[in-house]
C-alpha cells in the first residue's frame, strides 16, 4: 500500500469512503463529473478555492488532502525529468506517473536527491581546490618541486656525456629540491589534517550547522537555563559540529542565542509574546530591544509555548542565506538565494525600516504567510567605514482574521523551482517550465 | 645560422636550469625572466621565437601576460607554450581562450618540452 498519495487519489479515496457519488460531489462544487474524474486520477491540478470546497464537502481538512510531501515529490520528479536526455514528450506528466506508481515515484525522487547531494559534494571538493588559495599554492609548490627533480634526474640519466659542472649542479638541485619536497609535503599534510579533522569532506560547514540547529528544533535548552554552557560543550551535542569552519559559523549564532535568551528569558517571554498577539513590534517595545532579536527569539520558541511555529531566514548583504528555519508550506532553498520578492530582500534595500507583508506561495499548495523583515547593521559602527547590514525575516502562517486587509505578494522558494510565469524578478529559468 | 631564441618566463630556478640545459643542447638560446610585472616588456625587448610561460608567477599571472601579448600587434601571433602545475580543465580552457599555442602541465617530460618548442618554432 503506497504511503504517499497525490491529492487526486486522496480525494477519490475519501469520496468513496464517504459513499459520495462522483457526480454528486462534482455538482456540489460546481464542476462537471468529467472534470472531477480527471482530478481524481491526477490528470488535472487542483488548489485554492476548489480544493477548499471539496475538502469541506468531504469533511476533511485541506492539508490532509495535500499533505505537503506531494509538492516536494513532484518537484523532484520534475527535476529528474529536466535532466533526462529522454525526449520530454516520452515522459508522462509527473502527476500521472506519481499517481499510478507512487512507490516508484518516491524511489526516483530519492535517487534525484541523492544525485544532487553527490553533485554538490563533487562541486564543493573541486571548488575547494580551485578557490582555497593556501591549498592551491601548496600544490603548485609541490608539483613545481617534483618537476624540477624529475627534469634534473632525467637529464642525469638520459644525457650521454654531461659536463662535470652541469652534473654537479643537477645533483645539488636534486638534493635541495628533495629536502624542499619533504618540507612541502609535511606542510600540506599538516594543513589538510588541521582543516579536515574528523569532518566529512562532502558536507559543507553551513550544512553541518544547519543540520545541528534543525535537529534541536532551533531551540537550545543549554543556553536557556545554563548560560555557562560553553561552545566546546555545545559542539559535542549530537549531531556534533566538527571542524573549525563549521564551528566558526556556529559560534556567532550561539552568541546571538545567549544574548536573546538573557534579554528575553523563558517562560516570561512566551507570556509576553502571547499577550502581544505575537506582534514583534509590541514585543520589542516591551523589552526595549531590536526587532531582529525578537524575530530570532520567536523562532526559537519550543512547540509547547506557541501553537503556530515561526520560520526564520537571515541573509547577509550579498543576499546569501546564513540561517534557515523552515516551517510547513514555506520551503527554503538549500543552496543559493531565495525568491527575490521575499520581504527579506526588500528590507535590505531599506535598512532599519521594518516591513510586514502577507505573502502567498505559488505552486500546488498555495498558502499565505505573514512575513516580517528588517535589515540592521551589525558589528561596530564608525564614521570612517560603511555599516554592514544583515536582514532577518520572520514567517508565520497568516490568520486571515488577525489583521487588517493586506496586499498579498506572491512569492516562491527560488526561481529555479518556481512555476510563476512572467515574473519581472526572475533571475534564472525554472525547471518547471514546460510541465 | 643564428640560434633560435626561447624566452622562459618562470620563477623556479631549478626548473629554469633544467629547461635551459635541455634546449641549449638542441641549439637554442635560452633567456629567462622571473617577474610577471615586467614579462611583457622583456618579450618585446628580447624578441624570442618561442615563449614558455608559467601560469603562476609573482605579481602577475601567466594568463594576464598572455592576454597582454595577444592584445599587442607585434606579439599577437607569437608562439606561446603555457606551463602550469594544475592540470584542471579550467586552466586548459582559459589557456585556449586567451590564445595559448600549447598547454602543458607539470611535471612534464624533458623530451616533450623539447619537441613542443621545436614544433612551435617550425609552425
Amino acid at each position: 500500500m503506497p504511503t504517499k498519495m497525490l491529492t487526486g487519489t486522496k480525494i477519490r479515496e475519501r469520496r468513496i469512503a464517504s459513499g459520495i457519488r462522483q457526480s454528486a460531489l462534482a455538482g456540489s462544487v460546481g464542476i462537471s463529473a468529467t472534470y472531477l474524474n480527471l482530478i481524481e486520477h491526477n490528470k488535472r491540478r487542483i488548489g485554492g478555492k476548489l480544493l477548499s470546497e471539496i475538502a469541506s464537502k468531504l469533511q476533511v481538512s485541506q492539508t490532509s488532502l495535500t499533505d505537503g510531501i506531494e509538492e516536494a515529490l513532484l518537484g523532484k520528479l520534475q527535476l529528474a525529468a529536466s535532466r533526462a536526455s529522454t525526449p520530454r514528450d516520452e515522459l508522462e506528466p509527473a502527476e500521472e506517473f506519481a499517481g499510478r506508481y507512487p512507490g516508484w515515484a518516491s524511489l526516483v525522487a530519492d535517487q534525484v536527491e541523492r544525485i544532487t547531494d553527490l553533485e554538490q559534494m563533487v562541486e564543493s571538493l573541486s571548488d575547494r581546490l580551485s578557490h582555497d588559495p593556501a591549498l592551491s599554492d601548496a600544490l603548485h609548490d609541490l608539483l613545481s618541486t617534483v618537476t624540477a627533480i624529475g627534469s634534473a634526474a632525467a637529464i642525469l640519466v638520459e644525457t650521454d656525456q654531461i659536463e662535470d659542472e652541469w652534473r654537479d649542479r643537477f645533483h645539488r638541485n636534486i638534493h635541495e629540491d628533495s629536502q624542499r619536497l619533504a618540507t612541502s609535503s609535511q606542510s600540506l599534510v599538516t594543513f589538510l589534517e588541521t582543516t579536515d579533522e574528523k569532518v566529512d569532506p562532502a558536507i559543507e560547514p553551513r550544512d553541518i550547522v544547519d543540520n545541528w540547529f534543525a535537529a534541536r528544533g532551533h531551540h537550545i535548552p543549554e543556553l536557556e537555563h545554563n548560560n555557562s554552557c560553553d561552545n566546546a560543550a555545545l559542539f559535542e551535542i549530537e549531531p556534533s559540529i566538527k571542524g573549525s569552519a563549521a564551528q566558526s559559523l556556529a559560534a556567532p549564532l550561539f552568541a546571538n542565542y545567549r544574548a536573546d535568551a538573557d534579554a528575553m528569558p523563558l517562560p516570561e517571554f512566551a507570556t509576553v509574546a502571547e499577550a502581544a498577539n505575537y506582534d514583534p513590534a509590541r514585543i520589542a517595545v516591551h523589552y526595549s530591544i531590536d526587532l531582529a532579536s525578537v524575530f530570532r527569539r520567536l523562532a526559537a520558541l519550543p512547540s509547547e509555548y506557541c501553537k503556530d511555529p515561526f520560520g526564520l531566514v537571515v541573509c547577509d548583504a550579498s543576499g546569501a542565506l546564513t540561517y534557515r528555519k523552515e516551517i510547513d508550506g514555506f520551503s527554503l532553498p538549500r543552496f543559493g538565494s531565495g525568491c527575490p520578492l521575499w520581504p527579506l530582500y526588500q528590507a535590505l534595500s531599506k535598512p532599519a525600516v521594518p516591513i510586514r507583508r502577507v505573502v502567498e506561495t505559488t505552486g500546488r499548495d498555495i498558502q499565505q504567510f505573514l512575513a516580517y523583515a528588517v535589515a540592521q547593521p551589525v558589528g561596530s559602527l564608525g564614521f570612517d567605514k560603511e555599516p554592514r547590514y544583515v536582514a532577518t525575516m520572520l514567517i508565520v502562517r497568516f490568520q486571515k482574521h488577525s489583521a487588517a486587509a493586506h496586499d498579498v505578494e506572491q512569492v516562491g522558494m527560488s526561481c529555479r523551482v518556481c512555476a510563476r510565469s512572467k515574473c519581472s524578478a526572475r533571475r534564472e529559468a525554472s525547471i518547471l517550465q514546460g510541465f | 645560422m643564428m640560434a633560435k631564441r626561447v624566452l622562459l618566463i618562470e620563477d623556479e630556478p631549478n626548473i629554469i636550469q633544467a629547461i635551459r640545459f635541455i634546449l641549449s643542447r638542441d641549439g637554442w638560446e635560452v633567456v629567462s625572466h622571473s617577474d610577471g610585472n615586467t614579462a611583457v616588456a622583456e618579450v618585446l625587448k628580447r624578441d624570442p621565437d618561442v615563449v614558455i610561460l608559467d601560469v603562476m608567477l609573482p605579481n602577475k599571472s601567466g594568463f594576464e601576460i598572455l592576454q597582454d601579448l595577444r592584445a599587442d600587434e607585434t606579439t599577437k601571433d607569437l608562439p606561446v607554450l603555457m606551463l602550469t602545475a594544475r592540470g584542471q580543465n579550467r586552466d586548459r580552457e582559459l589557456a585556449t581562450r586567451y590564445g595559448a599555442s600549447r598547454f602543458m602541465t607539470k611535471p612534464f617530460a624533458n623530451s616533450e618540452i623539447l619537441s613542443t618548442v621545436q614544433e612551435l618554432a617550425g609552425a
